[in-house]
């Protein structure tokens, strides 16, 4: 427990949040993570749409997909749902 | 004496004094499954509904587990929400009874008080309530319908105090109250509507730093009881343990509020005492066994026995200094448990009681009667036997048994 954590009388009831779910960088929770090779990728966004984190990214302009590792958990779906096995899942090093 | 509001005398079981009660207390939203012997609640409110007596949303869920679910949720926008329910029912929404508290949803449940199973059986004890004894709920038990009546009314003051924010049930015995017709006198609809006024929300800070209401409202976003890890989980813990803390004064104030303008209460609102004043030898009892031992007391009293009794109408928060100072100077106390705790040496009730009375300057005798299970008749004679063995142990100067099964086959 660190000094700046609040005690229970400085905090709202019921945990209501004190700051937005993006301020909680989740993605440190992860083991392995996502590796996508280029060259296999179709750009179908199946991986897209089914993180259940939102943490694939897609960007029209350049026709292309990111990976947000701020959020991504390394749970493996993409990996998993990507019909050319573009995806792989690697040891995350720090 | 302040002189009383006007009341109409109604001819009501338990549970339809609960219906008319919730009926009167502009209630916006009822989730709730029929369950025997609270089903007449529900079919008595969905009259109401149907008739168009009142504005209220009322949901059929599917389950319990729904019921407790929907009235969470209704009561997380800021609604006011009610519900009711019984035996299987209550354990159904164990889970959801935590998120409720912790979500600080001030519902108000009544509990038609059933044995559970097995075997099957749907009459009256406090098996039910007695294991969501420690779900964050305040727990108040009835003695008679017009009780039930009053209680719940109260109860929505209590639950919504922004000091307390905790639900409430409010139990009735099973058919002894829940199906047995009684004179309830019914204040009327504009003194409800006004004692209980509108649900006010306290600020909380949300995660945008707006100081808002809090309510779930899309144009002043919040979020509720998501997560809390190694870090804060423990602070909002002792937040609940707060809460009801600060019950104890509220359940009294509410009892008192609520006297003036029906001229009835309910001793100071958490316990009762019966002829405790002098009293030798004791009984402390929940819901409407007080009624019948109050007149067990009458007789012991006309025989000459000082004998009384403390009825503890609040069970959750624990009045811990009434109950010692009401006991104060009490030789001998019975403690009497409509439940078990299988393996617990004695009833949750004996448990509480006993343990607080540690502390006590001058420790009485304590010994613990487990009776009426699944709804088990408990006769006058089989009572005045509890007060002639307090007086037995108080001529032995010991306590041979500390553990007794009242109307049991040995």
């Amino acid at each position: 427990m660190t000094s700046q954590e609040k005690t229970w009388k400085e905090i709202a009831p019921a945990g209501v949040c004190s700051k937005s779910s993006t301020g909680f960088l989740t993605g440190d929770w992860k083991t392995y993570m996502p590796v996508r090779d280029p060259a296999k990728c179709t750009r179908c966004l199946q991986c897209v749409l089914f993180c259940p984190d939102g943490a694939i990214l897609w960007h029209p302009e350049k026709g292309d997909i990111s990976f947000d590792y701020n959020y991504c958990k390394g749970c493996g779906i993409c990996a998993n749902q990507c019909p050319t096995s573009a995806i792989t899942m690697k040891l995350a090093q720090e | 004496m302040q002189s009383v509001a006007k009341q109409e005398t109604m001819a009501l079981a338990g549970d339809q004094a609960v219906a008319y009660a919730v009926k009167q207390s502009d209630v916006d939203v009822v989730a709730a499954y029929p369950i025997t012997p609270q089903t007449i609640i529900v079919e008595k409110f969905s009259e109401y509904v149907a008739n168009g007596e009142v504005e209220t949303e009322f949901v059929c869920v599917e389950s319990e587990h729904s019921a407790m679910a929907a009235s969470l949720a209704a009561s997380a926008t800021g609604a006011r929400a009610f519900t009711a329910t019984a035996s299987a029912g209550l354990a159904l929404m164990h889970e959801m009874l935590f998120v409720t508290s912790g979500c600080r949803a001030p519902v108000v449940m009544a509990v038609a008080n059933r044995a559970l199973s097995a075997p099957l059986n749907i009459h009256g004890d406090h098996s039910d309530s007695m294991a969501q004894r420690d779900s964050g709920w305040i727990q108040m038990y009835a003695e008679n319908a017009q009780e039930a009546y009053d209680s719940v009314i109260q109860a929505f003051r209590i639950a919504e105090n922004s000091g307390v924010l905790l639900p409430v049930m409010v139990g009735l015995d099973g058919f002894t109250l829940s199906h047995t017709l009684e004179n309830v006198e019914a204040l009327s609809d504009a003194d409800i509507k006004a004692f209980v006024g509108i649900r006010k929300l306290p600020n909380v800070l949300t995660h945008e730093g707006k100081n808002t209401a809090f309510r779930l409202d899309p144009a002043n976003p919040m979020t509720m009881g998501p997560i809390a890890l190694q870090n804060y989980y423990f602070e909002f813990k002792r937040q609940q343990e707060e809460a009801m803390k600060n019950a104890l004064d509220v359940i009294q104030q509410v009892n008192s509020g609520y006297a003036e303008v029906s001229g009835r209460s309910y001793g100071d609102g958490l316990v009762e005492a019966y002829c405790l004043e002098d009293a030798e030898v004791a009984a402390i009892c929940l819901g409407s066994t007080a009624g019948t031992m109050k007149t067990v007391v009458d007789a012991l009293r006309q025989d000459g026995v000082k004998a009384g009794l403390l009825r503890l109408r609040t069970f959750r928060p624990l009045p811990v200094e009434q109950i010692r100072s009401a006991l104060a100077n009490v030789k001998a106390v019975a403690v009497m448990d409509k439940s078990m705790s299988f393996g617990g040496n004695g009833g949750p009730v004996f448990h509480e009681v006993r343990h607080l009375l540690y502390d006590a300057d001058k420790r009485p005798y304590v010994v613990n009667y487990i009776y009426g299970l699944g709804g088990r008749d408990t006769s006058p004679t089989e009572l005045r036997s509890i007060y002639e063995t307090l007086q037995g142990i108080l001529q032995a100067g010991r306590v041979e048994t500390p553990i007794h099964y009242l109307g049991l086959r040995e």
